[in-house]
């Protein structure tokens, strides 16, 4: 059984004469998500089999393959793919537990060696560390099972079908793309499989005087129409971008947040925002609301939506999330997110939220401007589509500050009057989700992130854009 | 490892140009204690091998997660492709002189092996700073974590390199957080994971762990009572544990030749510094010396080569306020023909090396601490940063600290909350009006400066003395 695992060029057979004669094909066989899993399957096994009566054990896995090709002035800086898998193995004894992250290669071979070094490893760890009371043990019988197919574009027509649309614009930005897996499996049983194939091309066009739009085309299946649409209405954008830019005193100004620049403001709510941990040990804006009784505004309502099926139900703990959960019910704390830890120090119930108690499907619900009149309804007053490097300035107090970015424009009744020279903001979340929120419009956009520390995220976010009386400029 | 890599080497079934293979394996301990129990307890092992490949003036990647030698040749042939689907729409062809063989190592100074303490010594000495820390009932959380890791990188190329590279990496973090009613204050240790060194068990337990730990508690509980950091502009005393922020996001980033270039235009951003910049800007005033120093004992992103093989050495970027030099390799100077430093680095054995900072430091003048107060009349000093955000052309920022003391008269006063100030870069610098000597010099870091497409979080060191500005706008939680 365990021969099965080994479908790549395995040690033995592989010798250089073999590839002389022509390279294997484009896809090496090690790139398939298949063999990744079976691979899984059997660390399992053979981590069931090590495992003692009084021994516990969970085991997550992340992995991608990815092709990344970077892109300066419609032109290739970087191209180049990476395999990775990698394996959390948490071992417990008793009320004690360590953890090791070790490679899962699929060369069997290698894999069991370092899965027992690991294991010797950890049950040396438990003889010497303190017990945790707050220890969250495996329990349960779930099991689920996603497999999410793309279309993606073949690794050597990337460029062209990228490149040939932009040849006469300052086109800057990564393609990213490939299969992602997030699995756990644990020692009595549990097992959950997440595999997903997606895209995402994250530009920038810049004009000569350095003005820039952003453009996000991102998704499952390759559609080259699709993306000249997407290119197109950059392109528009950035027409509109060749007037000279207008200086801004600081100030409070009527703003518009489109889509992309809420999304940027949602990370703030799981940095010191809804984590229960965070609250209980003082870390959390939301503090204001708990112990204060502060309000946002009705305005405002946050869920965490699992339905949308593009990102796993399933936590770190082998649990399953609630489909929907209402974080911010008109601008009421309704919930926060309680991991089984969390739930255990301060004898809560866990609503199935990860360890970090981070916001894994974020959405915004959508209110009732139009979002086909928004230039109307903000009538004089600055249309941000982008922010930029947000930071807490005072985070009791809700107190953010950050940048506008990209496509910025000055608005006099109704009418895009210039872009701006790019403004530092400063203002409380209590303050602007609060009484100066006037409204959310009616449509959500999907805004994926696209960040790849350590691997591909492939969380999204569902946000509606924003209108904001007297958004404090500072600088 | 080297005759293994050399190995894959001679048996690539393909002709390029240039071939590089560069492994890595690093192993973290990971330990925290919070309110003195123990929350995380674990380890992580990653290690493979990025193999990049020249064809036709293309640089081809291809990585993989395993040190296998016929993994590694499926990458190189990954590779291989990579670099001829590209070549006809190279933005620059990459020269073999940006790549030059070279064959040394390096070793991290390191007096404690982390080998001297077992797991239990190490949560035992955490457990006790987490006592130290809890200074009072007002202390609702207290942190106290440590992560220690070993990396070793092999590089050979084929025209001749070899170069083994092992890092010892010390990073420890305490923090103490006071509670009274909704209003909260948390005080650090010099900032999350400033404390990054290259060493060992040495920066650990040294002489003054207990008295720092005890007065993080006690400015933690001072800081709830104090008022808010006054509304205006006054003179402005950074302590090295702000400048380490200050030099990095506004001296750093912008002098990063990829920036300039236009390469993270979509991500990071670029720079206010254009590259004729060079040789001519005043960038600040004539108290401002600021070096690329590879070799400084101990200081976290030290190195003997950076991650393309080319040898690192000290070189002034900024010399009595005039820009000389910027952060960039061989590739990036050749692009832009300005001067630059061995700093094309890497996050880890899957991502591309990309320009990059690593240590970058104020140099030291020859003010004491005292003599420098003494000659404020009407300022603030502030300690350790809290946030940070600065423009994408690294133009306009803001920072909060944690903590901040009025100056008045020459003397150090009422203890202020919420310390907070902005500025504008260039203007910032001009008004560098007196630097610190050697004694009031620290050395900090941080792991986690985050860049790059793919993104990549890299350590960087930072050493200053404290300095003073004049005319800065400062202001407390209210403004």
């Amino acid at each position: 059984m365990l021969t099965e695992v080994n479908l790549v060029l395995s040690a033995e057979n592989f010798s250089a004469s073999n590839l002389t004669e022509s390279l294997p094909p484009s896809e090496p066989k090690l790139s398939r998500a298949e063999t990744l899993e079976r691979a899984f399957e059997v660390a399992i096994g053979f981590l069931k089999d090590l495992c003692q009566t009084q021994e516990q054990f969970t085991l997550s896995l992340m992995a991608e393959q990815s092709q990344f090709c970077r892109f300066n002035r419609a032109k290739v800086r970087q191209t180049g793919q990476v395999l990775d898998a990698s394996l959390t193995l948490t071992w417990i004894l008793g009320s004690r537990s360590s953890y090791c992250e070790f490679p899962l290669s699929g060369d069997w071979d290698y894999d069991r060696t370092l899965m027992l070094d690991c294991v010797t490893n950890l049950r040396a760890d438990l003889k010497h560390i303190p017990d945790n009371p707050y220890l969250v043990k495996p329990e349960g019988d779930r099991c689920s099972h996603a497999v999410h197919r793309g279309q993606l574009l073949a690794p050597d027509q990337v460029i062209y079908q990228v490149l040939s649309q932009v040849t006469d614009l300052d086109f800057v930005g990564i393609y990213s793309a490939g299969w992602s897996v997030r699995a756990y499996a644990d020692s009595v049983g549990q097992f959950h499989w997440f595999m997903s194939e997606a895209f995402s091309l994250d530009y920038s066009l810049f004009n000569t005087a350095g003005q820039a739009v952003k453009g996000i085309y991102a998704g499952a299946i390759w559609n080259q129409d699709a993306y000249q649409q997407n290119l197109a209405r950059s392109v528009d954008q950035l027409k509109r971008l060749d007037r000279k830019a207008q200086r801004l005193d600081r100030g409070k100004y009527r703003t518009y947040l489109a889509p992309a620049a809420v999304a940027e403001l949602i990370p703030m709510m799981s940095w010191g925002g809804v984590s229960e941990a965070d609250l209980q040990q003082g870390g959390s804006w939301l503090l204001g609301m708990r112990q204060d009784d502060r309000r946002l505004s009705e305005k405002l309502s946050l869920i965490e939506n699992f339905g949308r099926g593009t990102v796993p139900r399933f936590n770190d703990l082998g649990e399953v999330a609630p489909e929907s959960l209402t974080i911010l019910n008109r601008g009421r704390l309704e919930n926060t997110l309680i991991s089984s830890r969390s739930a255990k120090e301060y004898g809560l119930v866990s609503n199935g939220a990860a360890q970090d108690e981070a916001l894994r499907a974020p959405e915004i619900l959508p209110g009732t401007i139009a979002a086909d009149s928004i230039l109307a309804e903000l009538d004089t007053g600055i249309y941000v589509s982008n922010l930029h490097y947000l930071g807490w300035s005072d985070r009791p107090q809700g107190r953010i500050t950050g940048m506008t970015r990209y496509a910025c424009f000055w608005v006099e009744n109704g009418e895009l009057v210039a872009p701006i020279e790019h403004l530092r903001f400063d203002d409380s979340l209590y303050s602007f989700w609060g009484e100066n929120l006037i409204g959310l419009t009616d449509t959500q956009e999907c805004i994926p992130n696209v960040e790849s520390y350590d691997r591909r995220s492939i969380d999204t976010r569902w946000t509606p854009g924003m209108l904001i009386e007297d958004f404090t400029y500072t600088l | 490892m080297f005759s293994k890599l050399l190995t894959v080497l001679e048996t690539l079934p393909f002709s390029a140009e240039w071939v590089g293979l560069r492994a890595v394996r690093e192993n973290r301990h990971i330990r925290t204690l919070r309110d003195q129990r123990l929350a995380r307890h674990g380890s992580v092992l990653s290690q493979g091998v990025m193999v990049e490949v020249l064809c036709q003036g293309q640089v081809g990647y291809g990585a993989v997660h395993s040190l296998s030698p016929h993994r590694i040749v499926e990458a190189a042939i990954v590779a291989y492709r990579q670099a001829i689907a590209a070549a006809d729409w190279t933005l620059s062809p990459t020269e073999m002189s940006s790549r030059p063989t070279l064959v040394g190592e390096y070793q991290s100074p390191v007096e404690q092996p982390f080998s001297s303490l077992t797991s239990a010594d190490v949560i035992e000495v955490l457990h006790r700073v987490g006592g130290a820390l809890k200074v009072s009932d007002r202390i609702v959380q207290t942190i106290a974590e440590i992560t220690l890791a070993d990396v070793e990188s092999w590089f050979v190329s084929s025209n001749g390199s070899q170069i083994h590279q092992s890092f010892n990496r010390v990073m420890t973090n305490y923090e103490a957080t006071a509670q009274a009613g909704s209003a909260v204050q948390t005080r650090s240790d010099n900032g999350w994971k400033a404390r990054s060194y290259q060493g060992g068990l040495e920066f650990l337990v040294s002489e003054d762990l207990w008295e720092r730990a005890q007065r993080i508690g006690e400015q933690a509980v001072e800081l709830l009572d104090a008022p808010d950091c006054p509304t205006d502009c006054r003179s402005l005393v950074l302590a090295p544990d702000q400048m380490l922020m200050q030099i990095h996001e506004s001296v750093g980033h912008p002098l990063e030749l990829d920036r300039i270039l236009g390469d993270e235009r979509n991500y990071a951003g670029g720079s206010f510094v254009k590259p004729e910049d060079f040789g001519q800007l005043t960038y600040g005033s004539e108290q401002m010396n600021i070096t690329f120093d590879p070799g400084l004992h101990h200081e976290f992103a030290s190195y003997a080569f950076d991650d393309t093989g080319v040898p690192a050495t000290k070189e002034h970027l900024i010399q009595n306020g005039k820009l000389l030099r910027g952060l960039g390799s061989l590739e990036s100077q050749a692009r832009m023909k300005v001067p630059g430093v061995a700093s094309a680095r890497a996050s880890s054995w899957n991502r591309p090396p990309i320009d990059r900072m690593a240590n970058l430091n104020l140099e030291p003048g020859d003010t004491s601490f005292e003599d420098l107060i003494a000659g404020v009349e009407r300022g603030i000093y502030m300690e350790t940063n809290r946030s940070w955000s600065i423009d994408d052309q690294r133009h306009k920022f803001q920072f909060s600290c944690e903590y901040g003391r009025l100056i008045e008269d020459g003397q150090l006063t009422q203890v202020v909350k919420n310390p907070n100030y902005r500025g504008t870069t260039p203007e910032f610098w001009g008004n560098l009006v007196s630097v610190g000597d050697r004694q009031s010099w620290q050395m900090f870091g941080t792991p986690s400066c985050g860049k790059g497409e793919p993104n990549q979080l890299i350590t960087v060191g930072h050493a200053s003395p404290v300095a003073l500005f004049s005319e800065i706008e400062v202001f407390g939680g209210d403004a």
